[in-house]
């Protein structure tokens, strides 16, 4: 753990200025990079749940997006064929999404190291499937999209509209701060610095008189809600529920965006999905432009950077920032 | 057709499927048992050896069994080089750790993919079979190739099994898996070991590509599939147990070559992925392994 109780305010300005600076931007950027940002913050909240269990913990899942996909569908599900409004389903994704972290946490955790990868990357496999399988409901790989009418909230006289850019933008924007906020305050609560010790030395930690299963299992659970509360606000806020979201890929993406913006740093998941984002769209125009008749996808991009990320940077670009020049980094 | 003879179809198809799966998993077993890294990209050493056996075959004129020889025999040894430069450029350099070549092998399986899709393109393409050879039962006639396909696998497996057990290329393996330190201290270089051991496993899923290519066809997402099978059976047998392995591949070939027939094919698998989760969960050590070291 670096930094200490004299860095208090270089943390807070920071995480406040990163805030200031979004909400900045909603009035400024232009409309196709406002929608992309949109889109950013909301997979930034998934990324920053994903790093709360392979940053702080040291627990690589290869499955976390069950818990997004648990969001996505418990919300967007019973919009769809219940009629639901935005609160209940809201909550109902998030409470979804905490049951499941619960059941995969209290199994899982039973295993450790490559036996843990494996058993939440079937897990997520099963729950994948199981969208297919009942196509009926999810429409499988086609998708659901929810009517536009539902996808609004009144609030007394206000009335909020999700299809709307900048409502759009700005409670994307909310989330995230909400989940900054509490990421920054985990981490740097005595929960999080056992979190570390986990990480670290678990034989070490319960010696120490830690029960390290609760604890870790307390960090899936979160780490769980925190992605499946993303997932919900996807479906709110985009209207598109589809089982490519429950589907491996997007176990691995949020592994990728962490490990480039710095596992372990509260604004790296922030980062790397930003970068990688415009990356991949990036190289979709580049690739096209100059090797038109080559159909080399923004998959592998992703392959490519997974390589040289964990071959030459491993520590990402908060991580690597941390370690040189900024020590009190959280 | 009455439900004996059904029954008969279901499992040879079942004994194909588990053919092609006990090579391809012993692959995958061989390189987590001696190297301790899980090879996630195997499923696309397994799709490249088919789509290199059609490129193959496709060069060669005149009789089929021409194109597919030359086939079985080109197309391990380039996926076996390809594995062994990414073995040497990218595996070694990372020190084998289990979580970061996880990652890398993520990433291989996506640049493989893609590089076969820019390379070979989206259509499904088949490999003539050597021989179009109908063996009569009384209920219905089989195709003779898969009957074959049976009979190859069996026989390299056996061989596989003669390497490991009888010969000293087997022991130096052995004594790599069991104590990496330990032989290395007696004079055994550890680390042309992993290397050949990383191609070995790459050229064994090869061959099962090559085999089973005449029968479905080949594809650029061909992989995944295979590959979550092969991680069932060789977690199912045990992790890095060989004779596990074989058992496992047997019950998971039949099961599923009878279970589809009879279900939706998607709820089988659903069953099996949670069953192997359980496994692991609850015996790590696989149905039919010993207890870890």
């Amino acid at each position: 753990m670096s930094g200490g109780r004299s860095a208090e305010g270089p943390v807070w300005s920071l995480h406040v200025g990163v805030v200031a600076g979004l909400l900045l931007l909603n009035f400024v950027l232009p409309d196709y990079h406002h929608g992309v940002f949109a889109r950013i913050l909301v997979l930034a909240v998934f990324a920053m749940g994903y790093n709360l269990l392979f940053g702080y913990v040291g627990l690589l899942s290869l499955g976390h997006a069950m818990f997004f996909a648990a969001g996505l569908y418990g919300a967007g599900l019973p919009m769809v064929h219940l009629g639901w409004g935005v609160p209940a389903a809201f909550s109902t994704g998030i409470v979804c999404g905490l049951v499941l972290a619960l059941a995969v946490g209290l199994l899982a955790l039973r295993t450790s190291g490559v036996a843990f990868m494996i058993v939440t990357m079937m897990f997520a496999q099963a729950l994948a499937l199981a969208v297919l399988y009942f196509g009926q409901w999810t429409r499988g790989d086609e998708g659901l999209v929810i009517a536009q009418a539902q996808r609004s909230l009144d609030l007394g006289p206000w009335r909020l509209d999700f299809t709307d850019p900048a409502t759009r933008y700005l409670t994307a924007l909310a989330l995230f701060a909400i989940v900054l906020s509490a990421t920054l305050a985990i981490v740097r609560s005595r929960f999080g610095r056992v979190l570390v010790a986990i990480r670290e030395n678990e034989e070490r930690t319960r010696m120490l008189g830690y029960d390290t299963f609760r604890n870790k299992l307390s960090a899936v659970v979160i780490s769980g809600t925190i992605c499946a509360a993303a997932g919900a606000t996807y479906a709110i806020l985009f209207g598109y529920v589809g089982s490519s979201f429950a589907g491996i890929q997007y176990s691995i993406l949020p592994l990728l965006w962490v490990l480039l913006g710095g596992s372990a740093t509260t604004l790296g998941p922030l980062i790397g999905t930003l970068l990688m984002y415009y990356l991949v769209d990036g190289s979709n125009d580049v690739l096209k432009a100059w090797l038109p008749d080559w159909r080399f996808s923004h998959l592998g991009v992703v392959g490519l950077a997974l390589i040289l990320l964990v071959l030459f940077f491993p520590r990402g670009l908060l991580g690597t920032l941390r370690q040189r020049w900024a020590g009190w980094l959280p | 057709m009455a439900f004996g003879p059904h029954l008969l179809l279901a499992a040879l198809e079942g004994l194909v499927t588990s053919a092609v799966l006990a090579l391809m998993a012993l692959g995958l077993s061989l390189v987590f048992g001696v190297m301790r890294v899980v090879n996630v990209a195997h499923g696309e050493f397994y799709m490249l050896g088919a789509v290199i056996a059609w490129w193959v075959a496709s060069l060669v004129t005149g009789h089929p069994a021409l194109g597919f020889l030359a086939a079985l025999v080109i197309s391990p040894l380039i996926v076996g080089a390809i594995a062994l430069c990414a073995e040497r450029l990218v595996l070694r350099r990372l020190d084998y750790d289990p979580e970061a070549t996880i990652v890398a092998t993520i990433g291989l399986l996506y640049l493989l993919q893609q590089a076969a899709l820019t390379l070979y393109g989206p259509e499904a393409r088949p490999v003539p079979a050597p021989f179009s050879y109908r063996v009569l039962l009384p209920w219905f006639g089989y195709s003779g190739y898969k009957l074959s396909v049976i009979a190859s696998s069996a026989v390299l497996l056996l061989a596989t099994w003669f390497v490991l057990t009888r010969t000293r290329i087997g022991l130096v393996m052995r004594a790599t898996q069991y104590d990496r330190e330990t032989a290395q201290a007696f004079g055994i270089a550890v680390d042309r070991v992993y290397a050949g051991v990383f191609a070995l496993g790459a050229m064994l899923a090869a061959i099962a590509a090559v085999l089973i290519v005449p029968i479905s066809q080949a594809h650029y997402l061909m992989g995944l599939d295979p590959l979550l099978l092969s991680f069932i059976v060789v977690i199912i047998g045990g992790l890095g147990s060989l004779r596990g392995t074989l058992v496992a591949a047997l019950l998971i070939g039949l099961s599923d070559g009878i279970v589809s027939m009879f279900f939706s094919p998607t709820l089988a698998k659903i069953i099996a992925t949670l069953v192997v989760a359980m496994v692991l969960v609850f015996r790590p050590q696989g149905l039919f392994g010993t207890a870890a070291r």
